[in-house]
């Protein structure tokens, strides 16, 4: 049996070894974040130094959400899960997961955010602005308050998914609660955070930014704030199916030979081209992705998306 | 193992809040009234409103599972191929035997994954001391689980996981488990510590197995969560008609079946075992299941389903009465909304009224759906005591051996403890059936390869869509216009069912009324309201319920 609990001390790679994670899994995992990153296989090195260290404290907050981010993150593997929150961070608030409910889970968030050593803010979900943040309370405190008295504390703010990017769908026409992105309800705390897109994200690219920040690897970011290690190239650029699309082989419909022979999906509604995310390249639970299981991207990392992107089905 | 069949108590007095609800999807808070140790009434309240189905007016149909699937991303697939069915009952047209049994595998493992982690991640830290364990013998321990179950433990395993665990508590970043209920003991917590060792090793490893069943899933479904491979007419992975991905597929579930044996079941009963005072408190009267898993052709018949759907009031498990969709209708009486009458979801009205967190009469987002006027509970026990009812054969049998070895009548399902069995028999008996439906499977495409139609969108059309989630009871209400875009999309979901306000009757729901007499034992730490809350699995994201539409106009959303 596998098990993970360790003392995020110093003996990082004994400590995986022991849960059954060969030092060769793991740099394999490592590599794959390193490339992902943009930074070439022989980075894996820092990456695995910066998964060992002793762990910063996280505190990862739900608002206008629908967990699925959380669930993603659950699907990381090599190291998994239980190695992340137990090995490689410490996570002091996270309502999925944590054990204590009620005024203790509210302590424990307290003493995170005052915690000496400083904190990493995740946040996941969009901030219900409308009516004074009245859609939206945690603890008997709007969503838009506990934001505002926690992320201007953090040493670095994530947003996490598309929903904490841009408001996601909560913010679609007509964006009835007055959702939105955390960059821009707290603009004018001059919030910065790292947009990690997507709905969900691929948690390879919620850790690879955690990495390349407790490794001061620059992190540069594209206009709309995602990190260009990951959202650099669109979909189609690195789509399988891209050679179809040159060849102008096109899937009229679903029910089609031309479907079934697994031809470009641009005439199905495929938003591929003018969409920035890494998925073809990483795939989701190591096996698979929307385009292979025959699929349109719907674009889902891109800025309101549910509107622009839409019908899903259909382009032009 | 030791016995503690009367549940601790207190003299406590007094209002209890536990807000937020944590290890549940969504936000959730319980306001309990305390009487002498027990209480007395509850209040669920959910406190986030997102107001989707406001955002899916004048869309086109064929969205609506994607949309709908960004309700909630735990039971993620659920609300997709719900409204998939509501869109193809709109429509009203069949749709390729192969698109039913792919679908009906995806599905599948979602309860696997869904129930496993429901136990592990989000429940079993109300029942296992994780720091306990540290005093637990490993040689008992391995004895004990080789003892329960299939496996071939080593006392080796268990003193690692506690050498682990010392280090990490003594590090003093406790990380998730900083303030939790056991820490420094507690009277309501009381597996011995070889229990709890058992238990935290395999909170532990069920963290890591959930990533292979949820890997199945994007097997044929793109990826988990939120797969990708749903549209009206059928399924568009044609790469699920290959021999690899079969074969992916089967090797990733009989891992997730092995995992349920061996370690759910046995852990469950190991758990019920000393913890029967469960058995006691939390139970309600009156359930209703949808049935699920469809036979090819069958998709939107809830009478062609292979486990049964039903209704059943007043615990009467001799009387199983037919579900009528007629019958549902909601109120909003306590819930923050305009409104003086019930309404079926169809022709439902909703329009958003907050007036605050103190106020008594109107406390939560999510309105009161009820059946034939009466509260009803949905959900794996609801499923599991209609199929019983019906002696269903993969069903009847293992609840009653269930029964005898913890020494429990049936009546003891009725309560917390019974719903969380429930589960866990849920997912062991679907479990059992996936080899079933993956050999149908491979037999029809030998001689049949279609796995979608191409369709329309239906314009003037109504659908509906009746789904058995891991949850319970979830259905889409559609109804689209001239031009085929939605004019008004209604979800009315388990957790509504579940944890919704009192209704205009004042009559609470299935989790309030479960509410009452669940013993409080340290007012400052309520693990038994989190026992009965969770024994619900929660999902307020989906329970919150929001905005139909035909009348309501985003200039009406003002705060009252």
């Amino acid at each position: 049996m596998r098990i993970a609990v360790g003392l995020g001390r110093e003996d990082g790679e004994e400590r995986l070894e022991r849960q059954g994670i060969s030092r060769r899994d793991f740099l394999k995992f490592c590599g794959a974040v390193a490339v992902a990153m943009g930074m070439g296989p022989a980075f894996a090195e820092n990456v695995a130094a910066a998964l060992t260290r002793r762990r910063p404290n996280v505190v990862y907050l739900h608002t206008a959400e629908c967990t699925g981010c959380s669930e993603a993150l659950m699907r990381m593997y090599k190291p998994y899960i239980d190695g992340l929150i137990l090995d490689t961070i410490s996570l002091d608030y996270q309502e999925t997961i944590m054990a204590a409910a009620g005024q203790a889970a509210e302590e424990a968030l307290e003493e995170a955010v005052n915690s000496p050593d400083g904190f990493i803010c995740m946040v996941e979900g969009a901030i219900p602005m409308a009516d004074d943040g009245k859609y939206g309370y945690i603890g008997g405190k709007t969503m838009y308050d506990i934001c505002k008295h926690i992320l201007p504390k953090a040493k670095l703010n994530i947003a996490v998914g598309t929903c904490a990017c841009y408001g996601g769908i909560q913010a679609a026409a007509p964006n009835p609660t007055g959702a939105k992105g955390i960059n821009e309800a707290y603009a004018d705390l001059g919030i910065k955070a790292i947009n990690i897109a997507g709905c969900p994200p691929n948690p390879i690219n919620m850790v690879g930014a955690l990495v390349a920040y407790l490794d001061n690897v620059p992190i540069d970011l594209d206009e709309l704030g995602r990190p260009l290690m990951f959202y650099g190239a669109t979909v189609h650029d690195f789509c399988e199916r891209r050679p179809h699309f040159e060849a102008g082989e096109f899937a009229p419909s679903f029910n089609s030979e031309e479907a079934r022979k697994g031809w470009c999906l641009y005439d199905v509604g495929c938003k591929g081209p003018v969409t920035y995310n890494n998925c073809p390249r990483v795939l989701f639970n190591e096996t698979n992705w929307p385009v292979g299981a025959g699929s349109p991207c719907i674009g889902c990392s891109e800025p309101r998306f549910w509107d622009v992107m839409t019908p899903f089905f259909k382009n032009n | 193992m030791s016995q503690a069949n009367t549940a601790p108590r207190s003299d406590y007095s007094g209002p209890v809040v536990v807000d937020p609800l944590t290890r549940i999807e969504g936000h959730l808070r319980v306001e309990a009234e305390v009487e002498n140790g027990k209480i007395k009434r509850a209040k669920c309240m959910g406190t986030l409103f997102r107001g989707l189905e406001i955002i899916l007016q004048g869309r086109h149909p064929f969205d609506a599972p994607h949309f709908t699937q960004r309700v909630c991303g735990v039971c993620t697939y659920s609300h997709a191929l719900c409204s998939t069915r509501a869109v193809e009952d709109a429509i009203n047209k069949p749709i390729p035997p192969n698109a039913t049994y792919i679908r009906n595998l995806v599905l599948a493992m979602l309860f696997l994954h869904d129930h496993l982690v429901h136990f592990y991640a989000l429940h079993a830290l109300d029942f296992v001391d994780v720091v306990n364990a540290l005093q637990g013998d490993p040689v008992k321990a391995a004895q004990i689980a080789n003892s329960i179950s299939q496996r071939d433990v080593k006392p080796e395993t268990y003193r690692q996981v506690q050498a682990k665990l010392k280090a990490f508590v003594d590090s003093g970043q406790l990380g998730p488990f900083t303030n939790a209920y056991f820490l420094g003991s507690h009277p309501a917590y009381h597996l011995s510590p070889e229990l709890n060792l058992i238990g935290t090793a395999d909170y532990l490893e069920a963290l890591r197995l959930q990533v292979k069943i949820a890997r199945a899933m994007a097997v044929f479904g793109a990826k988990n969560p939120h797969t990708q491979f749903l549209i009206p007419g059928g399924v568009t992975s044609y790469d699920s008609l290959t021999p690899q991905r079969i074969r992916e597929f089967t090797e990733l579930y009989r891992d997730a079946l092995a995992f349920v044996e061996n370690y759910y079941i046995p852990d469950l009963l190991a758990i019920a075992a000393n913890y029967k005072e469960c058995a006691t408190y939390g139970g309600t009267r009156n359930f209703m299941a949808f049935g699920e898993f469809p036979d090819p052709g069958g998709e939107r018949d809830i009478e062609k389903r292979w486990l049964k759907s039903g209704m059943i009031f007043d615990r009467d498990l001799g009387n199983v009465r037919a579900f009528d969709k007629d019958k549902i209708a909601e109120g909003v009486s306590h819930s923050w909304y305009e409104g003086d009458r019930p309404l079926h979801p169809y022709e439902g009205q909703t329009i958003p009224k907050f007036t605050s967190m103190e106020d008594s009469e109107k406390y939560s987002w999510l309105k009161a759906p009820r059946y034939d006027g009466i509260a009803v509970e949905t959900g794996p026990l609801a499923q599991i005591l209609v199929s019983y009812a019906q002696n269903q054969p993969e069903v009847k049998p293992l609840v009653d051996n269930v029964l005898k070895s913890l020494q429990l009548e049936p009546s003891a399902l009725f309560s917390t403890l019974g719903r969380t069995a429930a589960r866990g028999l849920e997912a062991l008996v679907i479990g059992r059936q996936i080899e079933t439906w993956i050999k149908q499977y491979e037999n029809n495409i030998a001689s049949d390869k279609q796995i979608v139609e191409n369709y329309e969108a239906p314009k003037s059309a109504k659908g509906v869509g009746l789904l058995t989630a891991p949850r319970g009871g979830l259905s889409h209400w559609m109804v689209t216009d001239d031009d085929a875009r939605i004019k008004n999309f209604q979800l009315v979901v388990p957790s509504t069912w579940n944890l919704s306000p009192r209704d205009e009757k004042d009559i609470p729901s299935a989790c309030e009324e479960a509410l009452v007499g669940t013993p409080v034992a340290d007012p400052a730490r309520p693990v038994e309201i989190l026992r009965t809350v969770h024994s619900f699995d929660p999902c307020i994201a989906c329970a919150v319920h929001v905005i139909d539409g035909q009348t309501n106009q985003v200039h009406k959303f003002k705060i009252v």
